[in-house]
């Protein structure tokens, strides 16, 4: 190795260890404040303790808040796998005259359902319709905002399935709805489980929707509860809230290992046979 | 066991397309009848309507004397297989031939044995458990076929079955193929756009183009007796020349500077026709006569145990088959005479039909 390329790629490394090292170290903090006595707004080595987590597990606000949290993920999950594959399906198999235009306006528009430019139209409908303070109105808002995307990406699993194999359970007398659970199911679900657990997270770190359609702080969900947390004094609470964020982010790490693992996640059609 | 009769079969696609055009089909019991003709003719149309896939316009298909033009894909008792084999990719091959059982809810144990029996037949044992993926073509194919037999059709539809095969395989497919349909004795139609498979497949051929039947028959009479012009071309390793020219007195028929003997019989000397003749029935010969065609060799190809030769001459493009050993080159002249027994004569306008006064080939021709 001639001396230009050592040079070269030393460099290379540093500046991996940099990037590596600026999106690292918020990690870090995640993993050392929740057990130190007295954290800090800076990672530092812990005074060991398990007193942070036991306080958490006495605020009742904070465990009610994660059982919200799985409720809406949960509910929005089931909605927008279920109803982005019956989407994406037919819009793949019928012919509907100008299906793609449909497809990319629904797409564009999917980002300002959920953002803040809707924010007031969503709320005044959310109260005509008197799901202001319920969750299904918040899994309701959120499917909607999550719908076009999920169908976009699916639409393209539902192409890559050859239509032979349709036509063949048909005329072996298999069903519509035979064929969607026996062949197109099993054949997408690389991309539903990419869908589901897409969606979960979504719904997982939304704040927006939440915090504005929920009233009763017993319905809120995680990541609107932790902006509560706050000390008598009017300080964050710090050993509550990096208690609380360890706590709020394994189940969706866990989910996410636990599904790539299973299924393995593809964002692109394609069968492999 | 079934009969298939299709009666004033028309198909029309959205946009205008008539895909098949009052088509009138029948096909025995136990037959294995081959659709012919170019990509485009509308042979898997037909199919696809006998399956139930396309609904036709207008017109009826009648399987075993039931009317089933309006039933769904699965209630004609017909089983398909596609040119992709269709296999599905998540299940095993038992799964996959098992499936025809699980749709018409046959006990789990009791498909699966009547899976294994069938796949058994047809040499999957070893394969079973295996994914369609993990199988090579011939065997996807078998998988298909036994998937096929498996729900005990009254008609089998074969799409393509043999393109998706190389070509060593496909021999070996065509005559396993043969033997399994003559064992079954199960109606069975195919597309193809293979001559050759056709021929060596078929009890009957129907050649078709356009939406249009252009003749029914043996692999024989489609071959030794092409009804037009078209056919005539169609099939045949090596397409039939057609030579325009004139009849003349003395049973022949005027063609550049040759006057070829020909089945002439009633047609009136100095009628234009279109001579037709297979290079295999052309034979080289040393010296010009009044009835050798003359040409200069412009393109030589080798098949093999045989040569093609392409002639150019008063007659125009002439294509001649002859053993290997000889020695040809381009440039040389040629001489070759046709065998008069062998030689068509055809209609030079219209649908190019051939005229029937024509003799059976084979038989006594009055022309040689």
């Amino acid at each position: 190795m001639s001396p230009r390329e050592l040079l070269g790629r030393v460099g290379r490394y540093t500046l991996l260890s940099l990037v590596l090292a600026f999106f690292a170290l918020p990690l870090l903090w995640l993993a050392t404040a929740p057990f130190d006595r007295t954290p800090e707004i800076a990672a530092s080595w812990p005074e060991f303790t398990l007193d942070n987590v036991r306080e958490l597990l006495d605020n009742e606000n904070a465990l009610r808040s994660l059982r919200n949290s799985v409720l809406l993920a949960g509910g929005t999950c089931a909605l927008v796998v279920t109803l982005s594959a019956l989407a994406a399906y037919a819009l793949s198999r019928v012919r509907l005259p100008g299906r793609d235009g449909l497809l990319y306006a629904l797409l564009l528009l999917s980002s300002i359902v959920t953002g803040t430019a809707a924010m007031v139209p969503l709320f005044n409908l959310a109260y005509e319709l008197d799901l202001i303070d319920s969750r299904l109105g918040v899994i309701l808002v959120l499917t909607g905002g999550l719908l076009p995307s999920a169908i976009f990406i699916l639409k393209d699993f539902t192409d890559a399935t050859p239509v032979s194999y349709e036509e063949s359970a048909r005329v072996f007398g298999a069903s519509p709805l035979q064929i969607v659970r026996h062949l197109v199911v099993p054949l997408i679900r690389p991309g539903l489980a990419t869908i589901g657990v897409w969606s979960v997270a979504q719904v997982w770190g939304n704040f927006l929707i939440p915090f504005l359609l929920l009233r009763s702080p017993e319905k809120s969900p995680a990541a609107v509860v932790m902006y509560t947390f706050y000390t008598e004094g009017g300080q964050p609470d710090l050993a509550l809230i990096s208690t609380f964020s360890l706590l709020y982010s394994l189940p969706v790490v866990l989910m996410f290992l636990f599904v790539s693992s299973r299924y393995g996640f593809r964002f692109h059609g394609g069968i492999k046979r | 066991m079934a009969a298939i009769a299709l009666t004033g079969l028309t198909k029309d696609y959205p946009g205008g397309v008539r895909a098949l055009d009052g088509l009138e089909l029948d096909v025995a019991d136990g037959e294995f009848f081959a659709l012919l003709g170019p990509s485009g003719c509308g042979k898997t149309t037909i199919l696809r309507t006998i399956a139930g896939l396309e609904e036709a316009t207008a017109g009826t298909v009648v399987i075993g004397g039931d009317d089933v033009t309006r039933l769904p894909p699965g209630r004609r008792d017909v089983a398909m297989v596609f040119q992709d084999y269709a296999l599905f990719p998540h299940m095993t091959v038992t799964d996959n031939v098992a499936y025809p059982l699980r749709i018409r809810k046959v006990p789990t144990a009791e498909r699966r044995g009547r899976a294994a029996e069938t796949a058994g037949q047809l040499g999957l044992t070893k394969q079973l458990d295996r994914r369609p993926g993990q199988l090579s073509g011939g065997q996807q194919q078998r998988v298909a076929l036994a998937r096929a037999m498996a729900c005990h059709p009254r008609v089998f539809l074969f799409d393509e079955p043999l393109s998706n095969l190389d070509a060593r395989m496909r021999l070996e497919a065509r005559t396993f193929l043969k033997r399994l349909q003559r064992e079954l004795a199960v109606t069975t139609v195919f597309v193809t756009h293979d001559q050759a498979e056709a021929l060596a497949l078929a009890d009957r051929i129907a050649v078709l183009s356009d939406g249009r039947v252009r003749q029914v028959g043996t692999p024989t009479e489609v071959f030794r007796r092409p009804a037009n012009t078209f056919v005539a071309s169609f099939i045949g390793s090596t397409p039939m020349n057609l030579l325009p020219g004139t009849v003349t007195a003395g049973a022949r028929v005027l063609v550049g500077d040759a006057a070829l003997p020909a089945p002439v019989g009633e047609i009136a000397p100095g009628t234009p026709v279109v001579y037709g003749i297979r290079p295999e029935y052309l034979r080289l010969t040393p010296t010009a006569g009044e009835d050798t065609v003359t040409g200069e060799i412009t393109v030589v190809e080798n098949l093999g145990s045989t040569q093609l030769l392409t002639l150019e001459g008063p007659a125009g493009t002439v294509q001649v088959v002859v053993p290997e050993d000889s020695e040809a080159a381009p440039g040389a002249p040629l001489h070759v005479v046709p065998r008069a027994d062998r030689a068509l004569l055809y209609r030079p306008d219209g649908d190019g039909e051939l005229l029937t006064n024509c003799p059976t080939p084979g038989g006594a021709a009055p022309g040689a």
